[in-house]
């Protein structure tokens, strides 16, 4: 377990060759520019792989008070949970779904009927992935909570002394290092730029951006249900977008509680923000089925255009970028954190691998092999999300047979269905 | 000769050099991608040897390193970081500059200097470890230099050597590829000629009473554009070899 000396101070942070020299061993700085879910992970990842020769930092001007509460819930893939676990984060979860069973339907909003394309099970199963995507019986995914999350993050980022500091790293200082808004400078090895999809760091230090709207506005709330999902995660794609209902943990106004992550066309979506409760919960009702018994609504229903994004570069001579401010993915298959967190796995693995070389902790070869390994994994997955989503939201009559015949085939296909499985879990 | 008792115009030369050396998208980026595969090779050997961790931190803590023909120090630094005391011997006045400045740079405690493992060997000077990395491919009268480094490892000590076997695909790849068509290097870096196969080198060395104690190709793939330790000593290879205990 990493144990550092005292948090270093903003204005202090960094490599100052004197303490260097002093120590004669290999000193490694690393600043995080932002603290949401990854940039907090990655902090605390660096940390633990480094050890006490490290001095870990996060920046973030929203370190000053508790965040804004987050109506989202993740599912966590067997990948993202092993990190979560080696950090020391996932134990302060408390209650996480499993998902067991995930399926997948493919219909119109009058269908009484959807009948189920393509199901995952836990693996174990007579089509599990060869390799160690999953451990025998293990779930799919565990649901957690934005919120439950971060909590966890921030505790365990505090027990694990690294520095908070309610600072925005604005960019280039001129004098060389990084910049803070309050006119510090911060001179670490190496920055991880984790502060958000509208990243301000990301377009200081000159990296573009590419983005392209889905049309599509996605919804995100809590519902209570009668009857219990029994962990089964269910996709319906519908021709005006994917409707995906998440099992959570029981509890709620009526025993049993799901999160529903639906997208709908951006044009339809306006109605609906003047719509009163119940005709909100008859439309969510109208998508969610009715197996599940009847539903109420936990949390507001609040609206957010979709976009796709991807940074044009991953790193620099001195910085990488992780999570949302690489690349933003469509919310269809839940990839983002687990993108994020699989970014951060890499990044910190192959840091490390040149620190205990004795390279420097930015090492060129490193940051190359980072960009190289993820950038065109999240394209994939990026083009695969968007792909399936554009088939998806699609009424033509053709399309929806040659669609169905296709997800009927990946059914049938157990080595198909193996690669698609790990890929979602975050090991492919 | 410490850096700052050079006058102010080499001082400025010599950055200027020292940025062109570490630049890892410079004319020196071959040796960079390079680099990691020879630092893993020589950690892995020297930690199986003194028995260390090679994954823990400083785990070359102590132990004296000679790096013969040194350059830049683009080795020697790395290496000084993992807790090694090395000394970089280089022939050439502007690598011994450039090495130091950038020690200086980042703050990294090792001993560099102008001259040669003879120069080291006269003045009674011994190491746990010898490394020519990429040297003697380059040296007139191979014997006598391989003699010189094997008599600079203390006893129960370690000699690794690094070069170019003499084979067609040699040829092909570090002549006609690197030089003519990739333009990785000047050409005339290398005279094919001179490359030693593994049998040869080995020959030498143990002429001098070292045990050769395995070998390792290095192969370079262009798909990945990466470099990666190998069996396939054909072209690129490194070589260990003990010193008995006295």
């Amino acid at each position: 377990m990493q144990r550092q000396g005292a948090p270093p101070r903003s204005r202090a942070f960094g490599n100052s060759q004197a303490e260097r020299q002093v120590t004669g061993r290999q000193r490694v700085s690393v600043a995080v520019a932002g603290a949401g879910h990854t940039g907090l992970a990655a902090a605390l990842a660096f940390a633990e792989r480094l050890g006490a020769t490290a001095s870990v930092a996060v920046y973030d001007p929203a370190l000053t008070g508790p965040p804004a509460p987050d109506p989202r819930h993740f599912a966590l893939t067997p990948a993202s949970r092993r990190l979560l676990q080696r950090i020391g984060v996932w134990d302060g979860l408390g209650a996480v779904q499993p998902i067991v069973r995930m399926e997948i339907t493919d219909s119109r909003l009058a269908d009484p009927v959807r009948p189920t394309l393509l199901a995952f099970g836990a693996s174990g199963s007579q089509d599990a992935p060869e390799d160690d995507a999953a451990e025998d019986g293990e779930p799919l995914a565990h649901m957690a909570g934005s919120d439950t999350l971060r909590a966890a993050l921030r505790r365990r980022a505090a027990e694990a002394r690294i520095a908070l500091v309610p600072r925005a790293v604005t960019g280039r200082a001129p004098e060389g290092g990084f910049a803070l808004d309050d006119g510090a400078i911060i001179r670490p090895d190496l920055i991880v730029v984790a502060d958000g999809a509208r990243s301000r760091l990301r377009e200081a230090l000159g990296v573009g951006w590419v983005s392209r709207p889905f049309g599509q506005h996605g919804i995100v709330a809590t519902i209570a249900h009668e009857r219990d999902h029994g962990g089964v995660a269910v996709q319906h794609f519908l021709p005006s977008g994917p409707f995906a209902i998440l099992p959570l943990p029981p509890g709620g106004r009526l025993g049993h509680r799901s999160s529903i992550v639906w997208s709908e066309r951006s044009d339809a979506v306006e109605g609906l923000s003047h719509a009163d409760e119940a005709d909100i919960l008859r439309e969510i009702g109208r998508r969610f089925g009715h197996r599940l018994g009847a539903i109420a609504l936990e949390t507001p229903v609040r609206p957010y255009p979709l976009a796709a994004g991807i940074a044009r570069r991953f790193a620099g001579a001195d910085f990488a970028l992780v999570g949302d401010t690489a690349h933003v993915v469509h919310p269809i298959a839940g990839q983002g954190l687990n993108l994020g967190l699989g970014d951060v796995e890499c990044l910190v693995r192959e840091v490390a691998g040149a620190v205990r070389l004795g390279l420097e902790p930015a090492d060129g070869e490193a940051l190359r092999s980072y960009e190289r390994a993820r950038r065109p994994h999240t394209l994939g997955m990026g083009l695969a999300m968007a792909g399936l989503n554009g088939l998806f939201s699609n009424d033509a009559g053709p399309l929806r047979l040659a669609r169905d015949i296709g997800m009927g085939i990946v059914d049938r296909a157990p080595r198909l269905k193996a690669a698609l499985m790990r890929r979602a879990s975050g090991v492919g | 000769m410490h850096a700052s008792t050079i006058d102010a115009d080499e001082v400025a030369r010599f950055e200027a050099m020292a940025d062109t050396w570490w630049d890892p998208k410079g004319p020196m980026k071959v040796l960079h991608r390079f680099n990691p595969v020879r630092l893993a090779y020589i950690r892995h050997e020297a930690c199986a040897r003194f028995r260390r961790d090679p994954q823990g931190p400083d785990a070359l803590a102590g132990l004296s390193i000679a790096d013969v023909g040194c350059g830049g120090g683009v080795l020697s630094l790395p290496l000084a970081r993992l807790g090694a005391d090395v000394t970089g011997i280089d022939p050439a006045p502007a690598n011994v500059a450039v090495a130091r400045l950038q020690a200086e740079r980042t703050g990294t405690s090792a001993a560099f200097r102008e001259g040669t493992i003879e120069d080291a060997v006269a003045a009674g000077e011994r190491f746990d470890v010898v490394l020519a990395m990429e040297v003697v491919e380059h040296v007139s009268d191979v014997d006598a230099f391989v003699g010189s480094c094997c008599a600079a490892v203390k006893p129960g000590g370690l000699l690794v050597m690094a070069t170019l076997n003499r084979t067609l695909k040699s040829f092909a790849l570090a002549i006609v590829g690197a030089e003519y068509v990739l333009r990785w290097l000047p050409r005339g870096t290398h005279d094919w000629k001179r490359f030693l196969t593994p049998d040869e080198l080995a020959d030498a060395i143990a002429a001098h009473g070292l045990t050769p104690d395995g070998e390792a190709g290095v192969i370079y793939n262009p798909v990945a554009d990466r470099w990666s330790l190998s069996s396939d000593t054909d072209v690129n290879y490194m070589l260990t070899a003990l010193k008995p205990e006295a």
